[in-house]
């Protein structure tokens, strides 16, 4: 029979392990997620496919066509508009979702146990499966295009993980923050909105003037994104490697500090929520 | 082995509360503006130091438990008990890990399953089937245990039917017995419920704790917070009497309830503000309760028929319109008996800021002989309690020869009536 010790400031040396058993809730509640996300609308899970596409209509005319900004080798610059896109939708569906996701369900942190982690972690799956219904359009369009993949396609996986890894950290960390300051409910639209210009999403990371790239770099979704090219345009678009790295770095920083923090703030949700 | 399941040393929870200063209306711009700047300038103090931001001028620490000790053993059930604001809910908290205590610790064995409220986590757009393996899981069920138990569930929610409809479909009836079927299935080693019995209907409340004392007679250990004195001593053996957060008194649980009725009251003058309060407090707080009985003598004891006087003091902090006062006679059993309402008997006015004194003035009270609480508010018609204060004290009704004909009353009081209401009965009728 287990004993469980409840004493101020102690954290359990379990907690891991305690986090595998918790897996089906873990399935459930982003199972709950999934299924409740577009109960009560007319066209349902078509709004997965409709905002990145429309997006990307609107990003190839005004940076394509009107900005007349080049595309990587010889990629159709919609391809290379949606190659991003993909990333970054997913990356920033996650971090609205897991950074709202503690205040979301207030209403289970007050009133049942189990390791918190579970909450934001689950709503990065709501995030993948709406990643996952876009990528038809991908497929839609390499059709259309008539555009062979490389061998490079199979690592796309690596970099599907890089994607959510990165909106894991910055989520942790806001979800925890925004239980104390309700401020930080506000930033998160703002950034996303923000960072959709900032990053490489609309035009090809080679537009960065040289000297400036690994400063670029410094956003950890240059590095997502110029992979996600990298495995769809094939060698059209190759990596940048220090640059790449950097990204790398950054993005094991603020997993680091958001699983820190969260951890540590952790067993004062109840109290503040 | 040993035989203790739950252990608790030195138990403690610290809150830390903000007051709003009081203060008078702002005379210039400049004040409003150098109080706002100093708030903000409080605040990202709060941010940057990592404390997390409390509303209020002033701050005060309160402890809502503190040097808890108690030992619970295998397969016993335990009722907590005390009035509101005694910590119940915040022990029943930190026994089931959502909060993390003060100081001291608890030790605890086996796994532990808490049940603070009906239906957590259900969602409204999913339906009933859905929502059992939902709540289940959140309840820590296991998949393949729900699965074991679905039909079980169902059969006692008694919602066959409608398994397939979303629940915000459902009557809140349905619902409330949905989410408690599930929760009656749990089997964990230790179960902790908070006054889940509030909901539902008579009938199945009844069954719910007929499901829970099978469950205590399983050998598992119960701890179970309540208001109803009787689903109390239905259920459990023994009991724990908490007061301002300390264990006044733990054993077998009619000593521990006698020991309750006792020290909840018979004071025939309460300083309110010592006790917890509900409601906005916008408008008014109560202040002081005080009883007499028709010579004007303090008493919290009167006959059946007797007439009794009950005085508050309100504080207005502004002007109130549609101003309503009322108060509340209830039973052990946390059934309301008795309102009396100021709006009912055309009482009708608005309260300029200040200091008002009431007086209700019951001329006969008709309740059969026994103890019973007494809550009150204050509210503006039409809106929900502006402040409330419940059990405030208990007053004691004694029997009396209130008709002249030398009732018994005691005897019908004991098996459970509460209200009496005279009548007329006459033979109009004899067949020979």
């Amino acid at each position: 029979m287990s004993t469980i010790v409840i004493e101020p400031g102690r954290t359990e040396k379990n907690y891991w392990v305690d986090l595998w058993h918790y897996r089906e809730l873990f399935l459930i509640l982003a199972w709950r997620d999934i299924s409740v996300r577009y109960k009560q609308t007319i066209i349902g899970i078509l709004w997965a496919i409709l905002r990145p596409f429309l997006t990307m209509v609107v990003f190839t005319v005004i940076f394509g066509r009107i900005a007349k900004l080049p595309s990587d080798g010889s990629a159709p610059y919609a391809l290379l508009v949606f190659a991003a896109l993909l990333p970054w939708s997913l990356f920033s569906n996650a971090l609205s979702e897991s950074s709202n996701s503690l205040i979301g369900n207030a209403n289970l942190i007050g009133k049942v146990y189990f390791p918190r982690l579970i909450i934001p972690v689950a709503t990065l799956v709501t995030a993948f499966i709406d990643f996952l219904i876009s990528f038809i359009i991908l497929i839609g369009m390499i059709v259309y295009y008539q555009f062979t993949p490389g061998w490079q396609m199979l690592l796309l996986p690596f970099f599907i993980i890089l994607a959510l890894l990165a909106s894991l950290g910055p989520g942790l960390w806001i979800t925890a923050l925004n239980v104390k300051y309700r401020d930080f409910r506000y930033i998160i639209p703002f950034v996303v909105q923000f960072g959709l210009y900032v990053s490489p999403v609309g035009f090809s990371s080679k537009v960065v003037p040289e000297q400036w790239r690994l400063l670029y770099s410094l956003n950890p979704m240059v590095g997502v994104i110029d992979g996600f090219r990298w495995c769809i345009l094939g060698g059209n678009s190759p990596i940048y490697v220090p640059g790449f790295l950097l990204s790398l770095a950054i993005i094991a920083f603020f997993l680091w500090l958001g699983v820190t923090r969260f951890r540590k703030t952790e067993k004062t949700f109840a109290d503040l929520i | 082995m040993s035989d203790i399941v739950i252990k608790a040393e030195n138990l403690g929870k610290k809150y830390v509360i903000g007051h709003q200063a009081e203060r008078g209306s702002y005379t210039a711009l400049r004040d409003v503006l150098m109080h706002n700047a100093q708030t903000l300038w409080n605040k990202t103090k709060d941010l940057a130091t990592g404390k997390p931001i409390i509303q209020g001028d002033t701050l005060e620490e309160v402890w809502a438990l503190k040097d808890v000790n108690f030992e619970i053993r295998r397969g016993e059930a335990v009722g907590i008990i005390g009035r509101n604001g005694a910590g119940k809910s915040t022990l029943l908290k930190i026994l089931s890990r959502i909060v993390e205590p003060s100081t001291g610790r608890v030790t605890i064995e086996g796994r532990v399953a808490s049940l603070l409220e009906v239906g957590t986590g259900f969602h409204p757009e999913l339906t009933g089937r859905e929502n059992i393996y939902l709540n289940g899981t959140i309840l820590g069920m296991t998949r393949a245990e729900i699965k074991r138990k679905f039909d079980e569930i169902v059969a006692f929610a008694e919602v066959e039917k409608y398994l397939d409809t979303p629940v915000k479909r459902y009557s809140s009836g349905m619902y409330v017995r949905l989410a408690f079927a599930v929760a009656a299935h749990l089997e964990p080693e230790i179960l902790v419920i908070d006054e889940i019995l509030a909901v539902g209907d008579a009938q199945f409340q009844k069954k719910c704790l007929g499901k829970m004392s099978t469950v205590a007679k399983q050998g598992r250990t119960v701890l179970f917070v309540s208001h109803n004195m009787s689903a109390v001593v239905g259920l459990c053996r023994s009991a724990m009497l908490l007061e301002l957060g300390q264990v006044v008194i733990m054993g077998p649980v009619k000593e521990v309830i006698n020991r309750y009725t006792l020290t909840a009251g018979c004071e025939t003058s309460v300083d309110l503000e010592r006790l917890p309060h509900g409601g906005s407090g916008a408008f008014a707080r109560l202040q002081m309760l005080s009883l007499f009985n028709d010579t004007g003598e303090p008493t919290g004891t009167f006959p059946m028929g007797g007439t009794a006087i009950m005085r508050l003091r309100v504080h207005c902090h502004q002007h109130m319109t549609n101003f309503e006062i009322g108060v509340k006679i209830s039973s052990w059993a946390g059934v309301a008996v008795h309102y009396f309402v100021s709006t009912w008997e055309g009482m009708r006015c608005d309260l300029g800021e200040g200091i008002h004194l009431f007086e209700i003035t019951i001329p006969k009270i008709m309740l059969l002989p026994g103890k019973y609480l007494i809550g009150a508010w204050v509210l503006r018609e039409g809106n929900p309690a502006d402040d409330h204060v419940q059990e405030i004290t208990t007053i004691e009704v004694v029997g009396s020869d209130v008709n002249g004909y030398g009732a018994d009353f005691e005897r019908y009081a004991y098996s459970g009536c509460e209200v009496y209401a005279p009548s007329h009965c006459s033979i109009v009728k004899i067949n020979e």
